[in-house]
């Protein structure tokens, strides 16, 4: 019963929103049902809670095709139901045309995510990939900003490239199970494969998620994609949608080609090593806050990346781990920048300074969600880093070493956008800039609270990945 | 007994960490006495229970788990705490000068808007330093290395509405993460060598003595790395001369007393790892002793009062290194206690200094002040003296023990270490007479304001005076026949070090030598210092040679550094962005796209909607594919 809820809800409140026609009403609504799914969701914890066992919730009878939901699958389906109300009312800061139909198609993308993690099935798999695609593609396009149609026909390539290659890796593995053929995951880690095999399918996988995540050099419709969608599309995209291609390395890519993972794991290291080292400098003289906050972005997920294809257990637990703090992170990020936006329009960083004197509340929410953004301890982002480049260690000191820098880059380019946008004098152009109202301090003091409840008490989370990764790991 | 002791670990923590949440929330709606008052007796009960603690962890020590941090399969990093000889040491230290400098921090920041700001992270400070040096591993200590820091970087930023103050903040803290993530490295590898990162099972598994060499080399030469970003050595000390952006009490409590000395506290916590890596004691040595040399020739030509005390922090840290690379591990935290009294006391005379003057820094512009600031010229005379080393000051003996122990791992070290030695009598005392000696230079209209400053300042001043003068008895040497009560205090924390690295001690003969070397050559050093800034001195004209330019220019470090580093990582910045990013790759991929459509746009002609084209063109089509039949036949 309860899987239905938590798939059915969704589709429901997509369905319900459209027929609503006051504006005060469909947010209500919209925080209403976001808030439920949540609460919805809470109730599988004690299950999943200290496992002793590999705990599946699935509907009984069906094949585990709709429905099935190990300790990974829960914790991405409670960022997932986590961040959805959060996104709601981040969205109020904004006001977008036809509310109704983006409330929808907001809803649509979560069913499409809570899918994407609760199946077992890769074709269903793919389905609510690609169906976790259009509303997001929708949102970007009718409700973006300036110059929306030239990106969002570079982020349409992008991901029609990727999951085309997606499409053929999974039939192939398809036709490779025995008779009767099954798209169970289950079915696909059994089959047989060569080396050879496993490289082509290796590097499908790779390039797929390698531009979900994105990894370098895959990753050019994301800065810009950030910048022109509207901020609840950004942040369901970096919030949630890039950690289905993180999940889908630790899900698919591990577990199936795990021998082409230590033959080519190396080069695919480097390009994510790259991509850290790279994105960390150009955030550095970045003049936009969210093109900053997206490069930012990249540098971490390049990190997750690089933690996953170690395969070592500390790294995919960090790893896991870092999914769910850098959802948080990075939505509390862009809901700052849009606080930015909503109160001095679109504007240059040099353009602004000054503002924690007159708005000292935000300032200290800023600053707070932006240490947890440099991982410094006993916030959410060190947790996962620890681990992460703990794991990276293990394997290739080198490459810890490298990706360590990102530690120090991100203080450079964090602590620079602080100090041109908050300290200083005020910027004469600046004549008004409210402090946070209550709902923006509502929100962002959920995700203070949440920043420091992960990073003083993780281990409950980290068990809750335990069995999972375990077993991924013992498949070899 | 055991167990109420044990809670007073957490105790010391909970206390200041309670300051800073109810003036840090409730900052705006409490009066700046209350405020100031509260985060003062915070500090105070804290440093109570240190009392308590240090009088009980003589023999043992004592531990407290709080909770498993980081746990998953047979991972644990767990929440505890600990203390011992060592950590007591420390917690008095920062509780009880922390107390001293908040209480004078009441008088000093009265008048400014940010009182409650300033005094919740200060109480902040004092919690994330008492945290890393009460904590029983690695990680936690690393939660207080990192925090600390972004107290430093608030607190020098303090007035944030001058840039110049943020870039000094962000230098900070970016010169800091450096050296983090040389520590951070130093963690991952003592964590894959002895699966732990607890304090007791890594100094177990390090005395079975079983680590290979290289392993240990590089653990311990990270663990450094690290600790020259926080205690501001070669090559990343350029941060603390700029931290001075912070208010004076600020320099005094975490870039004097306290926070610069958490590596030395951290290598000497580890002593054990380091005595197994003989070559990284050498090159602590050598790094420690040319940091003090090159900060010392620097701060003889400094002109703001308070960038001398920073060079001059910056060289006492050298000895302190040095005194560790010569595995003089209590002599180097003898010196971290008597340079805590007396450059405290240093800083906040300073700071008196600069109140009376209404915020001049510029020691050319001072001088004759002894006569209005009666206290104040006494009290920074003391620590004048006391830093310089004459007997029976505690610098002396402090210095003394480094000097010594230098000249039992090289005599070369020893001499370089007496040319230190002499330069900081000279500088200081240059510091010393310029400012309250000759008569006055600076103008008028500041000479009326001049007053001493109110008693809730002087007060602190003369009981860090008077420890600056006593400090020496902590560690008396044995040839005036009495007990070493430091060296006795902290044997159970050295003993499995000091058992690795036998020591044989000087003669006392040769030692008594050594000391009046010393001794004469620091009252040469103070009389050319009169000679040349009273008896010579002509004002504020005086030109400096051309040899000297190096250490005026501060040896062009910042210079280097902004050439080396800053602007190839800014040039970096914009060619990634502007040329790989923009013109490579996505200009490959927009041209992609591009083809696409034009593709798109060209084959759409095809599907014209006209049967007889359709039909046309599938005739050809077959004859097309007879004539390829035909030739691939």
């Amino acid at each position: 019963m309860l899987p239905i809820i938590t798939l059915g809800l969704p589709v429901l409140a997509s369905i319900i929103v459209l027929f609503i026609k006051d504006i005060r009403q469909i947010k209500q609504f919209s925080l209403i049902a976001s808030v439920l799914m949540f609460i919805s969701t809470l109730i599988y914890l004690p299950t999943y809670l200290y496992p002793t066992t590999l705990n599946v919730v699935s509907i009984v009878g069906m094949d585990s095709i709709f429905f099935s939901m190990d300790g990974l699958s829960y914790l991405l389906l409670l960022l997932t139901s986590f961040a959805a109300p959060l996104i709601v009312t981040a969205s109020f800061l904004e006001n977008h045309e036809r509310p109704n139909i983006y409330y929808s198609l907001f809803f649509l993308t979560i069913f499409a995510l809570t899918g994407v993690f609760t199946t077992q099935n890769a074709l269903m798999f793919y389905i609510y990939w690609e169906l976790a695609l259009l509303p997001v593609y929708f949102i970007c396009g009718f409700w973006g900003a300036e110059g929306r149609e030239k990106i969002t026909i570079k982020f349409f390539i992008y991901t029609l490239f990727g999951s085309l290659l997606m499409l053929v890796a999974l039939i192939y593995l398809y036709t490779k199970t025995p008779y009767p053929h099954s798209f169970n995951f289950s079915a696909l880690y059994q089959v047989a494969l060569s080396s050879v095999e496993q490289s082509w399918l290796f590097w499908a996988f790779f390039i797929v998620f390698a531009v979900k995540i994105p990894i370098f050099p895959f990753h050019t419709w994301q800065p810009d994609t950030y910048k022109v969608a509207p901020m609840s599309g950004t942040m369901l995209l970096a919030g949630i949608m890039l950690k289905m291609g993180v999940y889908g390395m630790i899900r698919l890519m591990l577990p199936i080609t795990h021998l082409a993972v230590i033959q080519w794991g190396t080069i695919a290291t480097i390009l994510a090593v790259t991509g850290i080292i790279y994105a960390s400098i150009i955030a550095i003289r970045q003049t936009d806050i969210k093109r900053l906050f997206a490069f930012s972005s990249m540098a971490h997920v390049g990190l997750l990346a690089a933690a996953v294809l170690t395969m070592n257990k500390n790294a995919l637990q960090g790893a896991t781990f870092q999914m769910l703090s850098h959802g948080v992170n990075v939505i509390g990020l862009f809901f700052i920048a849009g606080i930015f936006s909503s109160r001095i329009g679109e504007r240059k960083i040099s353009e602004m300074g000054g503002i924690a004197s007159i708005a000292p509340r935000f300032a200290i929410y800023f600053m707070i969600v932006m240490l947890a953004s440099v991982a410094l301890p006993l916030t959410n982002g060190f947790i996962g880093e620890f681990l992460m480049l703990l794991g990276i260690f293990q394997t290739q000191p080198i490459f810890a070493a490298l990706a360590g820098t990102g530690i120090i880059f991100g203080a450079v380019y964090m602590l620079w956008l602080y100090q041109r946008s908050m300290f200083g004098k005020l910027n004469p152009t600046i004549t008004v800039f409210a402090d946070l109202n209550l709902s923006e301090q509502l929100m962002l003091t959920v995700i203070t609270i949440v920043i420091f409840w992960m990073g003083i008490f993780p281990s409950s989370l980290l068990h809750i990945a335990e069995p999972v990764l375990n077993q991924i790991l013992k498949t070899y | 007994m055991a167990n109420s002791l044990n809670i007073l670990l957490l105790l010391i923590l909970l206390f200041p960490l309670t300051g800073f949440i109810i003036s840090g929330v409730f900052g705006k709606s409490l009066s700046k006495l209350f405020v100031g008052i509260l985060a003062s007796t915070v500090v105070f009960i804290s440093f109570l229970f240190s009392i308590i603690i240090a009088t009980n962890v003589s023999q043992h020590s004592i531990s407290l788990n709080l909770f498993e941090w980081i746990h998953f399969n047979n991972f644990s990093i767990s929440f505890s705490l600990f203390a011992d000889s060592l950590t007591a040491l420390m917690l008095l230290i920062v509780t009880g000068i922390g107390f001293l400098i908040h209480v004078y921090s009441i008088g000093y920041m009265k008048h400014d808007e940010g009182f409650n700001r300033f005094f919740s992270y200060m109480n902040l400070f004092v919690f994330f330093m008492l945290m890393l040096v009460i904590s029983s591993n690695y990680l936690v200590m690393f939660i207080g290395w990192e925090g600390v820091g972004l107290c430093s970087y608030l607190l020098i930023g303090f007035w944030f509405k001058d840039h110049a103050n943020n870039n000094a903040a962000k230098k900070a803290f970016i010169m800091n993460r450096i050296g983090d993530l040389g520590f951070l490295l130093a963690l991952f590898l003592i964590f894959t060598t002895y699966n732990s990162l607890e304090f007791s099972n890594v100094f177990d598994g390090a005395a079975k003595l079983t680590t290979n060499g290289s392993t240990m080399f590089w653990i311990t030469i990270l663990l450094f790395i690290g600790a020259t970003g926080k205690s501001a050595q070669i090559p990343l000390y350029t941060w603390l001369p700029d931290a001075m952006a912070g208010p004076t009490p600020v320099s005094a409590l975490i870039h004097a007393a306290t926070m610069v000395t958490a590596g030395i506290y951290m290598i000497a916590r580890s002593s054990i790892l380091f005595v197994l890596a003989p070559d990284v004691l050498t090159i602590i040595a050598i790094v420690g002793i040319f940091t003090a040399l090159l900060a010392a020739t620097i701060a003889i030509f400094q002109n703001d009062i308070k960038k001398v005390l920073a060079y001059s922090t910056i060289s006492q840290l050298g000895y302190m290194f040095a005194a560790l690379g010569a595995g003089a591990f209590t002599g180097a935290m003898f010196h971290l206690t008597t340079h805590a009294f007396f450059k405290a006391l240093l800083f906040l005379a300073a700071g008196s200094v600069i109140h009376a003057l209404s915020g001049e820094q510029d020691i050319t512009k001072m001088g004759g002040l002894s006569k209005k600031l009666k206290i104040t010229s006494l009290v920074f005379l003391m620590g004048t003296i006391a830093i310089s080393g004459i007997p029976p000051f505690s610098g002396f003996f402090s210095k003394d023990e480094i000097l010594s122990s230098l000249y039992e791992k090289n005599p070369l070290l020893w001499i370089l270490g007496i040319a230190g030695a002499l330069m900081t009598a000279f500088y200081m005392f240059r510091l010393y007479f310029l400012v309250f000696k000759g008569t006055y230079r600076g103008d008028d209209e500041t000479a009326k304001h001049i007053h001493e400053s109110p008693k809730v300042m002087t007060i602190p001043l003369i009981v860090l005076a008077i420890l600056s003068v006593v400090g020496g008895m902590l560690g008396l040497p044995e040839w005036l026949g009495t007990q070493h009560f430091l060296h006795n205090y902290l044997a159970p924390v050295f003993k499995a070090s000091s058992q690795i690295m036998i020591k044989n001690s000087l003669p006392l003969s040769e030692e008594l030598l050594l000391i009046i070397i010393s001794v004469v050559g620091v009252l040469i050093a103070i009389i050319c210092s009169w000679f040349i800034y009273i008896k010579k001195y002509k004002g504020t004209e005086t030109k400096t040679p051309a040899i000297f330019k190096i250490f005026e220019a501060k040896y062009w470090m910042d210079e280097i550094y902004e050439f080396l580093f800053v602007k190839p990582v800014l040039w970096l910045s914009d060619a990634f962005y502007r040329i790989v990013e923009i013109k490579w790759i996505d200009g490959l991929v927009n041209n992609i796209g591009v083809m696409v459509v034009r593709t798109g746009n060209w084959i759409k002609y095809i599907q014209n909607g006209y049967i007889e084209f359709y039909v046309y063109m599938m005739v050809l089509g077959i004859i097309a594919l007879f004539i390829i039949n035909i030739i691939i036949r």
